[in-house]
């Protein structure tokens, strides 16, 4: 038993220091959401931190904020998130020669298999000495609870001030068109993304933001387009 | 919405959530080739579904209708965008970002 604590010390220990940038990138996210959530959304403090503890995923929890603010659609809120969390379905797919051998806690390495999570176990090697099992486990593990502190200090901090907050929201816009940006400088080609911001603003223009009802058809659109365009594409990325 | 409308709606993204990161896992065991055309998907969608959701952050701005015709937001994505294309510093062009819009909206546009 002993043994089995000091291997998940060490594990601890070794992950750590590879957690720090994210350790203050979601302190600040968290925070970030935990404020809008109870100062511009008016929700009890405590919702942010029970929705990272459940949902725990980032832009789309940004995102359920507003589609709680909105007209029940429960189907919706489904697709969307399905949507948005599609890169996580290949995140799992890149992890899976990773993950299936796990004997401990794999469950949970699946469910936090965050961005950023997944940046960190993709990549990072264990110390010889160190068991690679509870090295990713304490990688998972820490960076959710960074997030949940953040999302609960500043759900806190969201219901005690009563600022001005006219224009707080754009927070969500500022946080995702930087993601879009950071993807954007990675890509060698941008045909997937000019795809994705044309076609749902197409879709927009179309069917008009009441009820939401542009992403559906936006979400269709993309799918059909890049299969239409699968060809050209894989030959791009073969040479 | 009433509290057990909005529990639902959690439940759908928490359901949603759990759907993308476990599909891999049951429907690809390990050693199987994956088909490739979920592959190619897997690659292809991400960045889409990020323009997606830039577009969905913007969609109630009046563009067309409104007396300033989205100019706050506008004016403050472009200076996300230039901020984070020159420092690549998430934090500053995020905090900027939205102080500049705060400033806007409740100064200049009002």
């Amino acid at each position: 038993m002993s043994s089995t604590k000091a291997v998940r010390r060490a594990a601890l220990k070794a992950a750590f220091p590879h957690t720090l940038p994210i350790l203050t990138g979601y302190l600040f996210l968290g925070a970030s959401y935990g404020i809008l959530s109870s100062l511009a959304y008016r929700f009890p403090w405590y919702f942010p931190a029970l929705a990272s503890v459940c949902v725990y995923a980032g832009s789309m929890q940004f995102v359920s904020l507003e589609l709680l603010a909105g007209p029940f659609l429960p189907l919706h809120a489904l697709m969307m998130t399905l949507m948005v969390n599609a890169r996580h379905l290949f995140y799992g797919l890149t992890m899976l020669d990773k993950y299936k051998p796990l004997r401990h806690r794999k469950g949970y390495l699946i469910f936090g298999l965050t961005d950023e999570t997944f940046s960190l176990n993709v990549t990072l090697e264990p110390p010889m000495d160190v068991d690679r099992n509870w090295f990713m486990y304490y990688i998972t593990l820490l960076d959710q609870c960074y997030w949940v502190t953040g999302a609960t200090l500043g759900g806190i901090f969201g219901s005690l001030i009563h600022l001005e907050v006219k224009g707080l929201e754009f927070v969500m816009t500022a946080l995702l068109l930087v993601i879009f940006l950071e993807n954007w400088m990675k890509e060698t080609r941008h045909t997937s993304s000019l795809l994705g911001l044309g076609l749902t603003a197409l879709s927009l223009a179309l069917f008009g933001p009441a009820n939401n009802l542009f992403i559906i058809p936006a979400m269709a659109a993309i799918i059909a387009a890049l299969a239409l365009l699968r060809r050209p594409l894989e030959g791009g990325e073969a040479q | 919405m009433t509290l057990a409308q909005q529990l639902v709606t959690i439940a759908m993204v928490a359901l949603g959530t759990v759907l993308t990161r476990f599909l891999p896992f049951w429907l690809f065991p390990a050693g199987k080739p994956t088909p490739p055309f979920i592959r190619y998907l897997g690659r292809m969608l991400p960045p889409a579904a990020l323009g997606l959701l830039v577009i969905y952050c913007v969609k109630d701005v009046p563009f067309v209708a409104g007396q300033w015709h989205g100019l706050p937001e506008l004016a403050s994505m472009a200076l996300v965008t230039a901020l984070h294309l020159w420092r690549k510093n998430m934090f500053l062009s995020i905090a900027a970002g939205t102080a500049c819009y705060m400033l806007l909206v409740q100064f200049v546009f009002v």
